[in-house]
């Protein structure tokens, strides 16, 4: 490694600036505004960094990671929702009565674990990765330990993640042990030589891996209780974050290696694809919790990604890039109205207490119900575009049963997002008491998150050609 | 940019309206009226500007276009463009909507501004799927205009909204996403084929099609249309809707969103898979006959009055469905003619409907009875559009669906038969509201208020309007005749099985004596 190595690695070093900063101040000096601050700053001035380091790309920093149009990308992107989770996370954190300053150094951690993970051209720094991003998101789902609903979600969390990592390890070891890289070049090189042997069931295993990080249908689970159970901010950074990264190195590793000339591989995936998208769906109908219906929707959306995944082409990579940009910006402004509405008595979970919020609180009810349509794919939204573009890359590649499943499941997805928006527009209740928030600091960075997320939203939704540009531009160095 | 400021018009409209809303609750209503006034007198322009055009075939079709860039890596573009057809149907669109501003005057007191947002918000959709010619604007403002819908019915709507909003969305919605998949489907042909990847309507009528294709893509548009307008078994979320929507929502939807189903049936359909459309063409001609006396026997059976204009809608749009696959000029031209006027007369109906249901709070039939002894003037005008609904000649309905029978009789005279059949029912239904509802003995009624004079001026014009479609229809049929002939020849006409050449010979001379009669009628007119 030589120091003009150093350079490309700028945005993994401010993050990991920040947080050595972060714990230096907070051992002498404890102040809220000035920690988030602080976060805040490191995650913009990572983001900004990535432009810098693009003049850099594509490069390859000693063995473990890659600094391509490609991982800078989805760093920008994991730093942007960081950010976003961030400017959420102030004003639901003010309404803890615990220490809020430890959150923001996990909070960096996850975001520099991840951005590691998609930077990652090698198993041993994706595990480092990914074990970064886990042991601070086992943290942050317990942060509030006077709920004993976020404790158990913790600890379910802690054993699913140890077990799906056992999985991972195991996996990882027979593909070395068979081909004796952990590099993916060298693999995917010793994978095409057409030799058969202890690679099939590493691969076996490493998908039951990270179907569990991406909470796939048979490994979705523990979706719904840890979705629920964590702070409303971290559930957003699960639901954004922690699945982006791991998605994106999962492309980037199964497209090197070539899935589409392995036929039992592209099975594997169409049935975990199929599954996905009606389970989710499925599931979500009948239930009454808005965040475990918006955690059953993301098992949905994974599945209707898997199809973009399987697709061939630089259809298929712009589609899923599009798609998480998408779903990130939408998921994040769902998760981000949850917080924004959760007072003292805890957070606003049962549908019935949505009801009539067009009524009362017009502003967050309007982006709420835009959200849900953009996770629904109505026109207008970003939503929309991602699963067109979904969409195109699948038929392009002649999976007509995958998309024809899209299509089906997305309509029966349509019914729990309608009932949410449909609670949220009838009338108010007789006996409804105008309760207030909580007074408390960090409503307006709510507000500028939730502004520009739905900002966002509709642009991407109505003018996507310049979010398309750029994919082209960064993916044409990789794939 | 005329076709884009159509377009705009409502959407800012929509957007000020419910902005000023909050200064006044009347200027909302005001604005929306204006705007629509406004874009009524561009088209008006517009048919005045181009009626020379219109009325020669030979200059083309397209009166105006518009082409943008919009998503140029995918080859979506912002191509709009007019034709008779779409004229007349963006014409349709503002009368429909002036109407739904003013019958809701009075009936919708809560969000008032909300309400005209998403009025005007769905009024711009529909007119952008009027001229939409890339499919993917297509699609997107197909799909654009339910949402202010889902809101209309699930907001203003009567007691069983959530239920019939949801229903609307659902069923809309899933007919919409296969039609997406036809259109990548189209789109990815198309490509691997010319190499040139685009959603360009004009450039993929050229698509080559193998005729397995052509068929599966085909099904995937009718699936959109046929729940939209409704064919009959994908017919069930419309009375619901219907029946909930407030005033307006169902004047718009009998009038406009049925009708967006029935253009995608011309303009889509039949030229891009002409060879797919000539082969279901029997089955869907029975489906419009299917429709026609199905609608017709289940309106006849209902007692809730707004339930009952409903199922009407459903016998009517199957005259269009039976004219559209009858693949030749009088039937389709008779198509447009019965979508225009079935806008016009069960909107009314709906409206009548509404002012009834506001003045004694109740739709049910049973509960009616006598009014015309207390409110003469609603009576009277639902008279004249029960008649119209039932194809009274004179009034414009009877010129379309005689165009349509008359043209399906020359190329199968057993579909005549049953459809025309569904004539005879609709005078029984017709009749039924107005025996029912407004003659019979009269309870107290003495203190119900009359139509207001807005109210009334409204109903005027309607009336004038349809009397205006039944006598002279001429000025519509031309309007469009050059747009239905290019659609023509690409769909070819239906061609006859040589066994039974001998039973149409008879057919083909009264048909060309009938060409010759509204030939000589076109003549009187133009001197």
């Amino acid at each position: 490694m030589k120091i003009s190595d150093l350079l490309p690695l700028l945005p993994i070093l401010l993050i990991s600036g920040v947080v050595v900063l972060n714990l230096l101040i907070i051992a002498f000096y404890r102040n809220h505004l000035l920690t988030a601050a602080l976060t805040g700053a490191g995650l913009i001035g990572a983001c900004v960094s990535t432009v810098a380091v693009y003049s850099f790309a594509p490069r390859q920093v000693t063995h473990l990671i890659i600094i391509d149009g490609y991982s800078i990308f989805y760093m920008a992107l994991v730093f942007a929702a960081g950010f976003v989770v961030t400017l959420l996370s102030y004003r639901y954190l003010e309404l803890l009565e615990d220490d809020q300053e430890e959150y923001y150094v996990l909070l960096l951690l996850g975001t520099l674990g991840s951005s590691v993970i998609v930077a990652s051209s090698h198993f041993a720094s994706f595990f480092l990765g990914l074990e970064i991003l886990s042991v601070s998101l086992y943290a942050l789902i317990a942060y509030n330990r006077n709920d004993p609903l976020g404790i158990e979600a913790g600890v379910k969390y802690l054993v699913l993640a140890a077990t799906s990592d056992a999985f991972l390890l195991f996996g990882i070891a027979l593909i070395y042990a068979d081909t004796g890289f952990l590099d993916f070049t060298q693999i995917a090189k010793s994978a095409g030589s057409g030799h058969v042997g202890l690679i099939i069931p590493g691969t076996g295993l490493l998908i039951v891996g990270l179907g569990f990080k991406l909470s796939l249908v048979p490994f979705h689970m523990w979706t719904p209780d840890v979705y629920e159970g964590a702070p409303t901010p971290i559930t957003g950074f699960l639901a954004s974050v922690s699945k982006g990264a791991v998605f994106a190195l999962m492309l980037r590793y199964f497209t090197k290696v070539d899935i589409h000339t392995n036929n039992s591989l592209v099975l594997v995936f169409t049935v975990i694809a199929v599954a996905s998208m009606f389970g989710g769906n499925l599931l979500a109908l009948l239930q009454n919790h808005v965040k475990r219906v918006l955690a059953y929707s993301s098992i949905a959306h994974f599945g209707y990604l898997l199809t973009a995944f399987l697709a061939s082409g630089s259809l298929a990579v712009t589609a899923t890039s599009y798609y998480l940009v998408a779903y990130f910006v939408t998921i994040l402004g769902a998760f981000g109205v949850i917080a924004a509405l959760s007072g003292c008595r805890g957070e606003p979970d049962l549908l019935s207490s949505y009801r009539g919020l067009f009524w009362t609180r017009p502003m967050l009810g309007g982006v709420l119900a835009a959200m849900l349509l953009s996770l629904a794919g109505i026109p207008l939204t970003a939503g929309f575009v991602g699963k067109f573009y979904v969409m195109a890359a699948g038929i392009g590649s002649h999976l007509w049963f995958l998309v024809a499943c899209i299509t089906m499941s997305s309509v029966i997805g349509l019914f729990y997002y309608l009932r949410i928006i449909s609670v949220m527009f009838s009338k108010i209740p007789e006996d409804f008491e105008e309760t207030g928030l909580p007074d408390v600091s960090g409503i307006a960075a709510a507000g500028l998150a939730l502004t520009v997320l739905t900002l966002f939203l509709v642009w991407l939704g109505i003018y996507p050609s310049s979010l398309i540009e750029v994919i082209h531009k960064m993916m044409s160095s990789c794939a | 940019m005329t076709l884009v400021y159509l377009i705009i018009i409502p959407l800012i409209a929509g957007i000020v309206s419910w902005v000023s809303a909050r200064k006044n609750p009347v200027w909302p209503r005001w604005i929306a009226l204006s705007a629509l006034f406004a874009q009524m007198l561009i088209i008006i322009s517009l048919w005045i500007g181009h009626s020379i055009e219109l009325n020669s075939a030979h200059n083309g079709v397209w009166i105006a276009s518009v082409d943008l860039t919009w998503i140029p890596q995918l080859g979506i573009g912002f191509r709009l463009a007019m034709d008779g057809l779409s004229l007349l149907m963006v014409a349709l669109t503002s009368i429909l909507g002036m109407a739904a501003v003013i019958c809701s005057w009075t009936e919708i007191k809560d969000g008032v501004g909300f309400f005209h947002f998403n009025l005007m918000a769905c009024l711009s959709g529909i007119v952008g799927v009027f001229l939409a010619m890339d499919l993917i604007l297509f699609y997107f403002f197909w799909e654009v205009m339910l949402v202010p819908m889902y809101f209309l019915i699930g907001i203003w709507g009567h007691e069983n909204r959530i239920y019939a909003s949801i229903k609307f969305f659902i069923f809309t919605q899933a007919g919409g996403l296969l039609m997406l998949m036809a259109i990548l489907g189209l789109y990815f042909i198309h490509g691997s084929i010319t190499g040139a990847y685009t959603f360009n309507y004009f450039e993929l009528l050229e698509t080559p099609l193998s005729a397995w294709s052509s068929m599966l893509l085909m099904l995937g548009f009718f699936a959109a249309f046929a729940v939209k307008i409704p064919v009959v078994p994908f017919h069930t979320w419309l009375p619901d809707a219907h029946t909930e929507a407030p005033t307006a929502g169902s004047v718009i939807l009998a009038g406009l969103l049925l009708k967006t189903g029935a253009y995608g049936l011309i303009r889509f359909i039949l030229p891009l898979f002409p060879s797919a459309a000539h082969t279901v063409a029997p089955v869907a001609m029975m489906l419009g006959v299917i429709g026609i006396i199905y609608g017709a026997l289940l309106a006849f059976a209902q007692t809730d009055l707004k339930r009952l204009v409903a199922y009407s809608s459903v016998s009517h749009l199957g005259f269009v469905l039976l004219g559209v696959f009858a693949f030749n000029e009088l039937a389709l031209q008779g198509a447009v003619m019965q979508m225009i006027c079935h806008g016009i007369s069960t909107g009314a109906l709906f409206i009548i409907v509404g002012a009834l249901q506001e003045r004694i709070g109740s739709r049910d039939l049973n509960r009616m009875g006598g009014l015309w002894a207390s409110i003469p003037r609603i009576s009277a005008v639902g008279l004249v559009f029960a008649l119209a609904s039932l194809g009274l000649p004179g009034l414009g309905n009877f010129v379309g669906e005689f165009l349509v029978l008359l043209g399906v009789y020359s190329v199968s005279p057993w579909m005549t038969v049953p459809a025309a059949m569904g004539l005879v029912l609709a005078v029984i239904y017709s009749l039924r509201i107005v025996g029912k509802a407004f003659y019979g003995c009269s309870d107290d009624r003495s203190r119900i208020q009359d139509l207001w004079p807005r109210e009334a001026l409204l109903m005027a014009g309607m009336i004038l309007a349809i009397l205006w479609l039944g006598l002279f229809p001429q000025a519509v049929l031309n309007t469009v005749e050059p747009a239905l002939k290019a659609i023509q020849e690409k769909a070819g006409s239906m061609s006859y099985k040589s066994g039974q050449a001998a039973v149409y010979t008879d057919i083909l001379s009264y048909f060309q004596t009938s060409q010759v009669v509204t030939e000589t009628q076109r003549n009187g007119q133009n001197r």
